[in-house]
């Protein structure tokens, strides 16, 4: 069982270590498609045709395909994606500094998806075709069909600039700004761990429309999902046994079934996970939140190419190390996967 | 059914249980299908929604004035709704109305396309594959599973910064990370009928694989297909409504809904309805996209 345990890693690894190539590959080949000369943007216009080779050589632009992606993966590897036009940073440093901020939208988001999402579909599985699964398979679907970016904006009107209710776009009010220095870069955490309340109720206040919303749309997939997996094991043989043994249906469906279900929605909240970061552009374009997705949005219009392909393969990683992840987890939590 | 149908009406025809010809027979199972989905009241009103998309573009010059959308009038900028604009002006006077009409056109646009690439792609990868597996099957399905990892809005983002902005470019943006799935479904598809025995009675009458696989197999894959398509519509829709919405889609002054939701930002606070009418025709849209796909998903499902 070891063994296979083993090989299963080894193929997941192995696949996983294709589909970086594939990635390096997309985002090497747009470097090139781009219609942008990078010559030209050092040299200038005005440089004669000698300084222009002389610059084309030096960034390797002359050499053979192969050779160049070969180089330009190495770099990759050792995680330098060149600098920044705009920050004239490392882009790997500014991606690291921006992170954080996504990550702190994510998480609670992915967390009320969980927490909301999972006993909706376990209600909606267990009552299915009437009206609590109807209404909770439209409120999925209504959140399938929002644009969250159109969700957001109707959001900031209502919450913030009608009611008042809610922070407003940013992170923290501007009178708050450099209070608290970053540790983690969450703010959440850090005004904690510094003890500034003040500023942690503000960063909550500003986080609380975004999270939700991201929430929202979370919770429709998470929801669905586990509609579909509880239908599944509902419909199982041991589930009758229980109920004949004389165990609460209670007890049946939310500690028996759902616990068969939950190694299949580690993938589901994986991907969940996954489609928030990639989802950041939007929303985060909408609430003014310097995460990796408005850094990605800015230097796509500053047409700063190296840190639009350094974002792309850093949220490219994170996926694959997602899908991994669940691949590999996968046969530590259900025995029947290790056979095959 | 309470009532048997009466002999010789269409109804008759259409579920009568020995049909005499292969027509007869065909009919007869959609029917059984619509007749099943009329029941869903949800599916219907997402019919609904989608045919009144198709008409609104088919007809939009009758709906609205072609240069309403177009045609600034800086002294009427900003207005609310009234009678003369029944959704107000945008910050150029334009009547929004007429631009949510004809911004339809540019919606539909982009979700053929996509779809006409999408789907001959998918096929042309996961037929082979089911068909012929082995080394074959190995080598697509693994391309199919690197451009399946791959974190789809920003990979489009990518592309269409790379391709530069327009609806030409989303729609090759769009297409390039959609495929996948066609391709797995069509595999799968394969599979289950690869072994049949009408398939070995073609393969015994000397059929060619090309043969065998556009005539008995894609017949087959075709309904999923499409199901399939219905589902994925309104993501395409909202994938390009989110980069139009960031600038890389449709170019001004071409009324796409995500672009004006983009351009009434600035007014958000003080004239809403700028930015929230063409937000809500994207929304109401996709809802439709989707309550449709689910609708026939649950028929193809009581079918099978």
């Amino acid at each position: 069982m070891a063994r296979s345990l083993a090989n299963r890693a080894a193929r997941s690894l192995f696949s996983v270590g294709l589909t970086f190539l594939g990635l390096t590959c997309v985002t090497f080949f747009i470097g090139r498609v781009i219609p942008i000369d990078p010559v030209l943007a050092i040299v200038g216009d005005k440089a004669s045709a000698e300084t222009y080779a002389r610059v084309r050589a030096e960034i390797g632009l002359d050499l053979p395909l192969p050779v160049q992606y070969w180089r330009y993966l190495m770099k990759v590897v050792h995680g330098d994606f060149g600098n920044s036009v705009i920050t004239s940073h490392p882009v790997l440093q500014d991606l690291l500094q921006v992170f954080p901020a996504t990550l702190e939208l994510a998480l609670p988001a992915l967390f009320i998806g969980v927490v909301v999402g999972v006993p909706m579909g376990v209600l909606a599985a267990t009552h299915r075709g009437r009206w609590q699964d109807q209404a909770i398979r439209l409120l999925s679907l209504l959140g399938y069909s929002m644009p969250v970016f159109w969700l957001g904006l109707v959001g900031l009107l209502l919450f913030y600039a009608t009611l008042g209710w809610v922070g407003g776009p940013g992170r923290l009010d501007v009178g708050f700004d450099d209070i608290v220095s970053p540790i983690t870069g969450m703010i959440t955490v850090d005004s904690l761990l510094a003890g500034e309340y003040d500023v942690f109720w503000n960063a909550v206040s500003h986080l609380l429309l975004p999270a939700s919303i991201l929430g929202y749309l979370s919770l429709a997939y998470v929801a669905r999902m586990t509609r579909s997996f509880m239908l599944g094991q509902l419909r199982q043989e041991y589930v009758l046994a229980t109920l004949a043994k004389g165990l609460s249906p209670w007890r049946v469906v939310w500690v028996h079934a759902l616990g068969n279900v939950w190694v299949q929605l580690v993938t589901v909240i994986a991907l969940t996970f996954g489609s928030l970061l990639e989802g950041a552009v939007l929303t985060e374009t909408v609430f003014a939140w310097p995460g990796l997705g408005l850094y990605l949005k800015n230097s796509l219009f500053n047409a700063d190419l190296n840190a639009v392909l350094g974002g792309t393969v850093l949220v490219g990683v994170v996926y694959i190390g997602l899908n991994m992840f669940s691949d590999l987890i996968y046969p530590l939590v259900d025995p029947r996967a290790r056979d095959q | 059914m309470a009532t048997a149908p009466v002999l010789g009406t269409a109804r008759a025809w259409l579920l009568s249980p020995a049909p005499a010809s292969r027509t007869q027979a065909r009919f007869g199972r959609w029917f059984r299908a619509w007749l099943g989905f009329r029941r869903n009241p949800l599916a219907m009103s997402g019919l609904g929604i989608v045919l009144l998309l198709v008409l609104m573009a088919v007809f939009a010059p009758l709906i609205a004035a072609r240069q309403a959308a177009t045609l600034q009038v800086l002294a009427d900028r900003l207005q609310p709704a009234s009678w003369l604009h029944l959704f107000g002006t945008d910050e150029l006077g334009r009547d929004i109305f007429a631009r949510v009409v004809f911004g339809s056109r540019i919606t539909l646009t982009i979700v053929a396309m996509v779809g006409v690439i999408v789907v001959p792609v998918g096929l042309a990868i996961g037929l082979p594959a089911g068909y012929f597996g082995g080394v074959v099957d190995t080598v697509l399905m693994r391309i199919t599973d690197i451009f399946l990892a791959f974190p789809r809005l920003v990979l489009a983002l990518a592309f269409a910064a790379a391709l530069g902005p327009g609806i030409e470019n989303a729609v090759i943006a769009i297409a390039l990370t959609a495929w996948p799935p066609y391709a797995r479904l069509a595999r799968a598809e394969t599979l289950t009928s690869r072994r049949a025995e009408f398939i070995q009675a073609a393969e015994l009458q000397g059929a060619s694989p090309f043969r065998i696989i556009a005539t008995q197999i894609v017949p087959l894959c075709l309904p999923s297909v499409i199901i399939r398509l219905t589902l994925d519509m309104a993501g395409i829709i909202l994938t390009a409504a989110g980069l139009g919405f960031l600038g890389l889609g449709a170019q001004p002054p071409a009324p796409e809904w995500g672009a004006m939701v983009s351009s009434g930002r600035q007014v958000l606070l003080d004239q809403w309805w700028v930015a929230t009418i063409p937000g809500l025709a994207i929304f109401i849209v996709s809802l439709g996209f989707n309550l449709l796909g689910d609708g026939l998903r649950d028929s193809g499902d009581a079918r099978s």
